[in-house]
């Protein structure tokens, strides 16, 4: 499969201008006396939004990773059959093995052939995850591409590659990051980013203290 | 570290959840991305309580069901929100109607 996201059928064009809606021109008057007020800040809405548009999709992953964590029955279960144990949490539609980072092995996910996901749970795959380069890379040079993410593997850490396909998903289910002892499932849940259950990236460390 | 997405917000339950599709958040339009990203940057800013703009969310749902009002999920938000603003005394209904005035007569064109 390739990128299809440029094949639209219509015109995007700015030639014409859709008359705006009520709505948006209410909000726009919000953010003006909000901004003037100085209760909101324009670019911290943007940050804000970017965020929650490319970390939230993984929600119902983190839930998972997170149960996993506090629940070692549930992270045996998960283990074993990862379909049977994610429908205990109401996600389903997937064929899934969930394979677990431990001191000394890594896991990263890849579907050299297409983009096979776990949609269900960590949402829309990224463009890079997609791309031709990808793809390649993870395989022929794993450590290369980790390091890239930003995630330097020491040299006796075992990298381990699943191909995903059609028919089977894979979730890395990351470590769990040290200091969280006492946290909640939910806070917890906020440490699981999209990229830690793909293998390209480890679970935050938890905030240092309350802001 | 407001990027961080909180789970409190990100998880809501019941009516007050968020429009979700394959997981991720959806935005149909430009302006609910920034009037749900204005709420959550006021909620760190200790203007409110989340759990407080929550409860008006609440409130203005279950008031537009029960009228049997066709609004959409963010726009019943943006109901919620500018309620709270006016009763926590951060913006004055009046000068919110007259700098709406103002953008839909082309007076004012701020662009974010």
């Amino acid at each position: 499969m390739s990128d299809t996201h440029h094949d639209h059928g219509h015109e995007h064009g700015h030639h014409h201008r859709e008359p705006e809606s009520v709505l948006s021109l209410r909000v726009r008057a919000l953010e003006s006396l909000l901004v003037e007020k100085k209760l909101v800040a324009s670019d911290a809405v943007d940050r804000i939004v970017s965020a929650y548009e490319e970390d939230i999709g993984p929600h119902n992953g983190a839930q998972v990773v997170a149960r996993a964590w506090l629940d070692p029955a549930y992270k045996q279960r998960l283990l074993a059959d990862g379909t049977a144990a994610i429908e205990e949490l109401g996600f389903g539609g997937v064929d899934l093995k969930v394979v677990e980072n431990r001191p000394g092995v890594h896991n990263m996910v890849v579907c050299t052939l297409c983009s096979c996901y776990p949609h269900a749970l960590i949402g829309l795959p990224p463009v890079w995850y997609k791309s031709f380069e990808y793809r390649s890379r993870a395989v022929r040079e794993p450590r290369v591409v980790l390091r890239e993410f930003g995630l330097d593997l020491p040299e006796n850490v075992e990298i381990r590659i699943w191909d995903s396909s059609a028919e089977l998903r894979y979730l890395v289910l990351p470590e769990r990051p040290a200091g969280t002892e006492g946290l909640s499932e939910a806070e917890l849940a906020g440490l699981v980013s999209r990229d830690s259950m793909i293998g390209v990236a480890v679970a935050r460390p938890p905030a240092p203290a309350a802001r | 570290m407001d990027t961080v997405p909180s789970r409190e917000i990100a998880d809501m339950k019941g009516a007050a959840a968020l429009p979700r599709k394959n997981g991720e958040l959806v935005f149909d339009e430009a302006w609910q991305g920034r009037i749900f990203g204005m709420t959550v940057a006021m909620s760190h800013d200790t203007s409110f309580e989340w759990r407080e703009f929550q409860a008006q969310l609440i409130a203005e749902i279950a008031h537009a069901e029960r009228e049997g009002e066709s609004t959409s999920y963010y726009e019943r938000w943006l109901n919620a929100f500018e309620q709270l603003l006016a009763d926590k005394g951060l913006v004055d209904p009046a000068a919110l109607a007259e700098r709406t005035r103002e953008f839909e007569t082309g007076r004012r064109d701020d662009v974010f």
